[in-house]
């Protein structure tokens, strides 16, 4: 077996309006250069799952990013931040494709990049994955994993959450990839179909695979979401489209 | 599930978080992922001080059973604190059977 290691640590980025941030690095170690993977955090918070996300993706040759989008919020265990978060509201989409811009661009001005990255989000990040991958033309690959709340009431769009990001879909700049749970209520069954209908009329490049037996979260080891069966043909699915639009 | 499900209330009072009893501002109700307990979805409760750093938070997450039960608890409460206001003699009854 081939000598293994990695390197992951902390780093600063300059984020939305130049806030400091806070985001999590981790790329085998060796010159490169590495396929980049961008990770958006899901609504629990800038977690340890996402930590070990991050490694994972290093374990699989990606030189892959995490950003802090609650760093705002202050010190704190990734729960209470994100209860503060919860409680102010929530985070703005516009401040949202700031800060994972920051990561992209930090990624892809390494000397170990291949210059190509994927964006990858699940729960309220596959939301934002959407969204990043329609406002900027930076991402080569969008993976979407049970993104809520990309099909949005008019009733429930605000200052900062102005425009529903199925409505983007038209500007949606790179193939995406979609992982839903069919038992699943946000994004329902219903809300998938009729995001996929849009893809399809914009003649975008997309592959949605939806799993029976599963509902939200169903990679998550340490919730009862977990669904080991569809969790693994998921991680399969998404590192073949992955290796098939980022290297 | 990913919802928007959020109630925000001003509240008075105390609450003691991991960091001791803290005044409180508000309490942010919703429904969505829990942190700790083993359910799909939770009813979780934060009673918070905006103004002070998260770590202060007093949190519970809480299936929709036992929620419906506090909601009703809560309300049986407040009536029968309110009914009983209303049946004590007022200063101004005291004064007149004196």
């Amino acid at each position: 077996m081939s000598y293994e290691s990695m390197i992951a640590e902390m780093i600063i980025l300059d984020g939305h309006n130049n806030d400091p941030i806070q985001a999590y690095t981790a790329r085998p170690m060796g010159p490169g250069p590495f396929p980049g993977i961008v990770l958006i955090h899901h609504l629990p918070g800038w977690d340890e799952w996402y930590r070990e996300t991050t490694r994972k993706f290093a374990h699989h040759g990606y030189a892959a990013i995490s950003p802090n989008l609650y760093e705002r919020a202050g010190e704190g265990s990734a729960e209470d931040v994100a209860a503060k978060v919860r409680a102010e509201g929530g985070i703005s989409d516009a401040q949202m494709v700031g800060d994972v811009d920051a990561a992209m661009d930090w990624l892809k001005s390494q000397q170990f990049s291949t210059g190509k990255a994927a964006v990858f989000g699940t729960c309220s990040g596959g939301r934002h994955a959407v969204i990043y991958c329609s406002k900027t033309d930076k991402a080569d690959a969008c993976l979407d994993l049970w993104g809520g709340r990309v099909v949005m009431a008019e009733e429930d769009l605000n200052e900062k959450l102005p425009q529903a990001p199925i409505d983007m879909t038209a500007e949606l700049n790179c193939p995406i990839l979609g992982l839903f749970g069919n038992e699943d209520q946000a994004p329902s069954a219903e809300q998938v179909d009729q995001h996929e209908k849009q893809l399809q009329e914009h003649g975008k490049t997309y592959e949605f695979h939806r799993y029976d037996g599963a509902g939200h979260g169903f990679f998550y080891y340490n919730r009862p979401l977990h669904r080991v069966e569809q969790c693994n043909d998921g991680w399969e699915k998404l590192f073949a489209f992955v290796k098939k639009h980022v290297g | 599930m990913c919802t928007s499900i959020l109630e925000l209330v001003a509240c008075n009072g105390s609450g003691k978080s991991p960091e001791g009893w803290v005044n409180l501002t508000h309490a942010a109700i919703s429904y969505d992922h829990p942190h700790h307990a083993m359910l799909n979805d939770a009813v979780t409760i934060d009673f918070v001080n905006k103004g002070l750093g998260a770590g202060t938070r007093v949190g519970v997450e809480l299936d929709l059973k036992s929620a419906k039960a506090l909601h009703q608890a809560l309300e049986k409460v407040i009536m029968d604190v309110e009914d009983d206001v209303k049946s004590r003699p007022r200063s101004n009854d005291i004064m007149k059977a004196a």
